[in-house]
């Protein structure tokens, strides 16, 4: 019988913890270090990698995802290494995605060739604004300029180039953000992530902002409009919204990304990288060690860094829920209920339906009004 | 037993936070009444919440033995009395216990409105009244005027006052020396004559049951008695009689003008009554003490619990509190809105607050409160009258002839710099001055006022317009008949009874949209807009409109992620808890109390 990670696919997410700095707006688990020992961390990934195919067993391997931090500080000899052993590991997809997030910068465009020779065939840039005031604000040590010039390269090096944008930035106005993104849609290829920008505890923004220091932040009301507006232009290029943040022509989505949303295993390596992997038919979350020097510690004295904890029915249908409602192919409610050995309430489901927040028909799928409300529909199907 | 002479029986009246309960904690400790390591702040107040909170609820007494100057040794029995406006009728009770009274002012804050309704009963019990000025020794104090003020306001001399700090200890033999030589001895007794004692409180102990503070005019009460409570005609055989030093100390007997505890297995406070006398069953006295009236709760509010699930353990944490507090009333009560709860009727807003405070934290149920009300007689065409004791139990308009509603006299003393804005506020409440005179830098006005106004925030109110510096007492004068309407509160369209409330018709325009405000800032968006309104039977007064929420779902939500956000909503599961549905809408449950509060 086909276990439930199946509908989703199999992944391997490598975390590389390091950038050059920190952004205000990141809460992401990276770290700056002004001296890493390249070859320690490819020994470590690699043993990792063998590890845990011990466990898996032998599975069609559908992605690989290196990302941070800032993967592009990688050598193109470490990626080299783990992407050898990944081979080892497990038999590959002949479609296998191969992704590394790359800064746009001009050092990191010159690894790109290396990468490309190692294996990774699709790249997904941080280029997060093309005006220069509002990289600057946001931490970012790239210009625009160079941010155009690095993807040049990148398209040329790859097959697959996407790239992020942060947009309801400080001052920023729906005309502001309605000509930057129409140069986006100019750049772009096959694949763009839009996030609004939002501000987190514990990190730079999250502390000014909670001193009443970040001024400017577009309200609700504006957010929203600048949501719609995205779905709106990003339609007409053609770039359909296939997740809540991402869009693609059809066929370019990210491969690596849908096993995630469409709730398939991943194993995770890296300090801070969380898995989900089954193991007998029972799914499993696992967590490392989030410290980069705490974790390689580990492993060279325990032979492993991370918790690993059973998910039950209940567990898994509600991540499977919240990660696949944000997909516009929305989920199956048949594998909700055989998860969760409960269907959906359906009163909720008609309720949502009425206000026009789900289409009617045999998945559940958020129209794109539900998708910008999605919280509050996911609240509203899982609350009694 | 002590004879006459030498037993002294007093208590303390004072405003709070003037020093009452540091005095007698002084005086404990300076006659040795408790030893030094056993001792603690405000010896005399039992619950947490008295601590805490400063205040003394139930009577408690305490037994102090003092070698005077004289060379003889004294009994001092001290009764302390609630000093809270909403136990004024159990500090009148208390009082007639006794024969003289300490007046504690607070030397840097003079007389406030509180000291003076306590030192008017304290005067109509035939009182000897000696003045004690604590915090003398403040740089702030200023004892002189403090005593011309005493002299002006309350007519008493004050040259002999005792100048103290309880804090420091400085003066407190004086004290003890004006106790013995100033207050009188109990008049008369009679140890002879049969048994007649008063019964100056009851509370009730969970190992013990219900003990009861008795006060023994003639005859003598022993262990072992078979006693009979005159008015309830309860016959009870008395297991233990004693005083409190102020731990409960068993004593042979109790004899004419002293104070003490009897225990009799009396199974709840509900079967004893303040006031009552009591007797020998075999040899009763000849006439009974006059007695009191039970005091009668004022203002009224539903308690629900937040978790339906709650309700029963809330029952049984009602009836526990009932045990020991006859004044406080409940019933059961269903809301529409709000599900199960009881319908609960307090002396007071403190009282109130107490009880809530008590269930909350002694019992761990987490309650929603509703709008407190107070008692309204209804007047309907075909020439009845009903009382009304909750607005949701408002019959149609049309059938009422008239409303009238409780009135209160309200004395309140504030620095003169602060009197604009309390008249202001007394105005705005409806009331109608009756008097205002100033006593050196502080202004004294009377008003009449309707209590349904007092009974939310016009204390907050009084002490936010008065930097802290208003005080405030009261005495219920009367009903009087005024427009009275019921306004319901909409949401969604739908009518929310918990919300619904008595209000005067020249004020409900005002109201209504302060509370449909109030609302749109307490009511989370929700995925459709929401029309809040308030309607005086079918016509609305006010409205605002909730738009709908336009944005909430996370930007980011990959691999890492599916923990953390699984955990939240399995959070917003549980804080779904803490909301109430209303048809399509969910309210907070702190909305039912915030929505009412007043900015201005």
């Amino acid at each position: 019988m086909a276990e439930d990670w199946q509908n989703g696919g199999f992944g391997l997410y490598i975390h590389w913890p390091w950038c050059q700095s920190k952004c205000p707006y990141c809460d992401f688990n990276s770290h700056v270090a002004a001296f890493i020992d390249q070859d320690r961390w490819a020994a470590a990934y690699v043993a990792e990698i063998e590890r845990m195919a011990a466990l898996t067993g032998p599975r069609v391997l559908n992605s690989v995802f290196f990302g941070g931090g800032t993967p592009s500080l990688m050598a193109p000899e470490t990626v080299d290494a783990v992407l050898t052993a990944v081979r080892r590991a497990w038999p590959l997809a002949n479609d296998l995605e191969v992704t590394l997030e790359a800064n746009p910068g001009s050092v990191e465009a010159g690894r790109f060739r290396g990468y490309a020779q190692a294996g990774v065939n699709r790249v997904s840039m941080g280029i997060q604004a093309l005006n220069n005031r509002d990289l600057r604000r946001l931490g970012r040590l790239h210009s625009v300029e160079e941010a155009r010039a690095a993807f040049d390269i990148a398209r040329a090096q790859f097959d697959r180039v996407s790239f992020d944008l942060i947009y309801a930035r400080q001052d920023q106005t729906l005309h502001d953000w309605r000509s930057e993104l129409t140069e986006a849609l100019e750049m772009a290829v096959d694949h763009l992530s839009m996030y609004q920008l939002t501000i987190e505890p514990g990190t730079a923004f999250g502390d000014r902002f909670a001193r009443g220091g970040l001024h400017g932040l577009p309200d609700e009301d504006i957010s929203a409009d600048m949501y719609d507006l995205t779905q709106d232009l990003c339609g007409e290029a053609g770039l359909l919204n296939y997740e809540v943040s991402n869009h693609a022509r059809p066929g370019a989505e990210s491969r690596h990304n849908l096993v995630y949303w469409r709730y398939g295993d991943y194993v995770g390596i890296g300090p801070g990288a969380h898995g989900r992997v089954t193991l007998d038919g029972v799914k499993h979350a696992t967590e490392a060690e989030r410290i980069p020097g705490k974790w390689l510690e580990n492993l060279s004295i325990h032979g492993k860094s991370e918790s690993w904890e059973v998910l039950d029915g209940t567990e898994q249908a509600l991540e499977m829920l919240l990660m696949g409602m944000r997909l516009g192919e929305g989920i199956d409610p048949a594998r909700f209920a055989a998860l969760n050995g409960a269907p959906l309430n359906p009163n909720a489901i008609d309720r949502l339906t009425e206000m026009g927040m789900l289409k009617p028909g045999p998945r559940l799928i958020a129209t794109q009004q539900g998708r910008v409300l999605l919280n509050a529909v996911l609240r509203e199907l899982v609350v009694e | 037993m002590t004879d006459l002479a030498h037993i002294r029986n007093f208590s303390i009246v004072a405003h709070i936070d003037h020093g009452k309960s540091t005095l007698a904690d002084r005086l404990i400790q300076l006659t040795g009444t408790v030893a030094e390591r056993d001792m603690q702040e405000q010896m005399l107040d039992s619950m947490d919440i008295e601590r805490e909170r400063g205040i003394t609820i139930k009577a408690n007494t305490v037994r102090i033995e003092y070698p005077a100057q004289d060379g003889e040794t004294y009994v001092l029995n001290l009764i302390d009395t609630p000093g809270h406006v909403d136990f004024a009728y159990e500090v009148a009770r208390s009082m007639h216990a006794v024969e003289g009274s300490l007046l504690v002012v607070d030397a840097t804050q003079g007389v406030e409105a509180q000291t003076l309704a306590n030192v008017y009963t304290a005067i109509a019990a035939d009182h000897e009244i000696v003045p004690v000025l604590n915090k003398v020794d403040l740089p702030a104090a200023e004892p002189d005027r403090v005593k011309e003020q005493i002299e002006d306001v309350i007519g008493i001399d004050s040259q002999d006052a005792c100048l103290i700090s309880a804090k420091t200890g400085v003066g407190i033999p004086d004290v003890l020396e004006a106790i013995v030589k100033r207050l009188p001895a109990p008049k008369e007794g009679d140890r002879n004559a049969p048994l007649k004692a008063m019964l100056v409180d009851s509370k009730y102990d969970q190992y013990l049951g219900v003990i009861c503070i008795v006060r023994i005019i003639d005859g003598v009460l022993k262990k072992g008695d078979r006693i009979r409570m005159m008015k309830t005609g309860g016959i009870y055989d008395v297991d233990d009689v004693g005083v409190y030093r102020p731990a409960m100390t068993h004593v042979k007997e109790l004899g004419p003008g002293e104070i003490g505890y009897l225990n009799a297995s009396i199974k709840q406070v509900r079967d004893t009554r303040v006031g009552d006398t009591i007797t020998h069953e075999k040899k009763p006295c000849e006439k009974a003490l006059p007695g009191f009236k039970p005091s009668v709760p004022v203002v009224f509010c539903g308690l629900f619990p937040v978790d339906a699930n709650d309700f029963e353990d809330m029952r049984d944490a009602i009836e526990k509190l009932a045990l020991n507090d006859a004044s406080f009333t409940f019933e059961m009560e269903t809301s529409a809105a709000l599900g199960f709860g009881f319908r609960c009727g307090f002396l007071g807003l403190l009282h109130l607050e107490v009880i809530r405070d008590r269930l909350e934290r002694e019992y761990n149920i987490e309650l929603i409160t509703t709008a407190p009300s107070v008692i309204y007689h209804l007047f309907t065409k075909d020439g009845e009258q009903r009382d009304l004791h909750n607005p949701a139990d408002m019959p149609d308009m049309s059938t009422v002839d008239h409303i009238e509603e409780p009135r209160i006299k309200a004395t309140i003393m504030v620095p003169d710099e602060f009197l604009g804005d309390v008249l202001k506020l007394c105005q705005e409440r409806r009331g109608i001055q009756m008097d205002l005179t100033y006593v050196g830098g502080r202004a004294m006005t009377v008003y009449d006022l309707p209590l349904n106004e007092v009974v939310f925030d016009f204390y907050d109110r009084l002490k936010s317009v008065s930097r802290g510096y208003a005080s405030f007492d009261y005495e219920m004068i009367g009903y009087r008949e005024d427009n009275l309407v019921k306004m319901s509160i909409l949401v969604n369209d739908e009518p929310v009874d918990a919300l619904a409330m008595m209000v005067h018709r020249d004020r409900a325009e005002m109201r209504g949209r302060a509370m449909c405000e109030k609302l749109k800032e307490l009511i989370p968006r929700h995925m459709f807009k929401i029309p809040i309104q308030a309607a005086i039977g079918g016509k609305v007064i006010a409205r605002e409109t909730l738009s709908a929420m336009r944005k909430d779902v996370t930007a980011k939500c990959y691999g890492g992620d599916a923990t953390r956000k699984k955990k939240l909503l399995e959070k917003q599961k549980a804080g779904k808890k803490k909301m109430r549905q209303f048809g399509k809408v969910e309210i907070p449950q702190e909305a039912f109390i915030s929505a009412l509060k007043m900015d201005g």
